[in-house]
């Protein structure tokens, strides 16, 4: 293996990890930002038309990432077809809203913001913010605070999903990334060592 | 289907030149007053005669805030390539009804067709939009309405080629711009009328920017709109503000049915509440 092989895979990683860092940075940061209840990403499974939650900030935290639920209804629906932000008020109107919101998070909001999360091709998923302060009317400006927040969570998922795609590729030689990503953070003597063992096993191994 | 890019409204007109003689054969009427007001513009009018198009997700049959929906057709698409068919399944999300809604409360008495492009899946539905558009350009309509843009850059040219050909066939066609920092389409072209969002809770007051390329702002903040199984709700975006002007256009086409795509342009503009001495 080669050093430049052993580098790659320690970089994909440990890239996915940082992305999904930034990813939950993000929604938490949109969560303080608007003063509301939660924030979460959800990332577009295209084939089996499902969205699924990557990243969630406050009610509902982490137990909820994974989770998945119909693309094609509903307001995440709306926002992933019209590829436009979208800000609603009064959802406890929708009753049946309110159902298939209690079923799947257990969390009924009465106010959603949701932005589409672009590429310049395609529509990666959704950013939708939860009940923001009821006593604070909305503006126009908080609607371009959102889609900018929005592109900044694209750009965070779309590395996380290059992030997995190379380490899709790297399959198959899982072993050897994780041992590579391992030696890559091991003691400075230690690294030294292990390196020298596997130009040794090059040089045993080479035809 | 075959559109050609640039089709003439009546082939008779000389098409590259004019006759130093000719100018006569050709003279058009102007009845505009000194000052266009709102009152000249649609006062009076229901936009009664006027056939609008919701090019959307469908709509929501009788739904009381839309009403009678004169044609419902979708387009779909298999391996390659999109057929367009009368439907009646409604609308899946709901964003065709709530922008149905809105222009019928501007324009009570004006001919709703839906073509629903959006909702059935999202692969290929750039080219699902682009068949849509060209079918309404063909039925010729007076105003299209889209609340809706694609990104996908290599639908951009032929995107071009339809919005040029509605405009020469005197079709107003109404764009959404998007308040997200991407590049999307059309409501970029200089033949669509595109819209933003105002804070203003008056439905019938535009503003003319005067940076575009969004052209208009019009009401777009906590709209009560049609929502799904009858209701209404309210929402903010500028997917509302965008049939506001449809609205608006089918009232000015309503009254003055011989104005052209330019000419709607002006009339909004000079009946902007920020032009002038505003309205």
């Amino acid at each position: 293996m080669s050093d430049l092989r052993a580098a790659v895979a320690a970089g994909v990683l440990g890239a996915e990890d940082a992305y999904r860092s930034l990813l939950r940075a993000t929604v938490e940061v949109a969560r303080a930002i608007f003063r509301a209840q939660a924030a979460s990403v959800f990332l577009l499974d295209e084939e089996a038309d499902e969205l699924v939650f990557e990243a969630v900030a406050g009610r509902g935290s982490e137990s909820l990432v994974g989770q998945r639920f119909p693309a094609s209804t509903g307001v995440a629906g709306w926002v992933l077809v019209t590829r436009q932000p979208l800000v609603v008020d009064d959802l406890a109107r929708d009753a049946r809203f309110s159902r298939e919101a209690a079923e799947s998070t257990g969390y009924v909001p009465r106010s959603l913001m949701a932005v589409p999360l672009l590429t310049e091709d395609e529509v990666l998923g959704v950013l939708e913010v939860l009940d923001r302060p009821a006593d604070e009317p909305f503006t126009l400006a908080d609607m371009d605070l959102l889609g900018l927040f929005g592109n900044q969570a694209a750009i965070a998922l779309e590395l996380l999903q290059r992030a997995r795609r190379a380490r899709a590729a790297l399959d198959g030689e899982g072993e050897l990334a994780r041992f590579a990503a391992r030696l890559d953070q091991a003691p400075e003597e230690t690294r030294a060592a292990g390196l020298d063992l596997l130009r040794a096993l090059e040089r045993l191994i080479a035809p | 289907m075959g559109l050609p890019a640039h089709a003439h409204a009546d082939e008779d007109l000389p098409a590259w030149s004019l006759a130093a003689a000719a100018g006569d054969a050709i003279r058009l009427p102007s009845s505009w007053p000194d000052r266009v007001t709102r009152e000249w513009a649609w006062g009076g009018s229901t936009g009664k005669g006027v056939r609008v198009c919701v090019l959307d997700s469908g709509v929501e049959l009788d739904h009381p805030l839309v009403g009678t929906v004169q044609r419902s057709v979708a387009v779909t698409k298999d391996a390659d390539r999109t057929t367009i068919a009368d439907d009646d399944s409604g609308d899946l999300c709901g964003h065709g009804t709530a922008c149905a809604g809105i222009i019928r409360s501007l324009a009570p008495e004006c001919e709703l067709t839906s073509v629903r492009v959006l909702g059935a899946g999202y692969t290929g539905s750039a080219a699902v939009l682009l068949a849509g558009l060209e079918w309404a350009i063909e039925q010729g309509f007076d105003v299209i309405n889209m609340s809706l843009s694609t990104t996908k850059k290599q639908y951009v040219d032929r995107l071009h080629e339809l919005t040029d050909a509605a405009y020469f066939r005197r079709i107003v066609l109404v764009a959404s711009a998007h308040n997200m920092p991407v590049e999307s389409f059309p409501w970029r072209f200089a033949a669509v009328l595109s819209v933003g969002s105002h804070e203003s809770p008056d439905p019938f007051a535009v503003y003319a920017n005067p940076q575009p390329p969004v052209e208009f702002f019009a009401r777009g903040l906590n709209v009560e709109i049609a929502w799904l199984g009858g209701t209404t709700i309210t929402a903010t975006g500028n997917s509302f503000a965008t049939p506001h002007v449809t609205g608006l256009c089918a009232l000015i086409l309503g009254k003055h049915p011989e104005l052209t795509p330019f000419q709607v342009k002006s009339v909004l503009h000079l009946t902007a509440a920020n032009v002038g001495s505003g309205p």
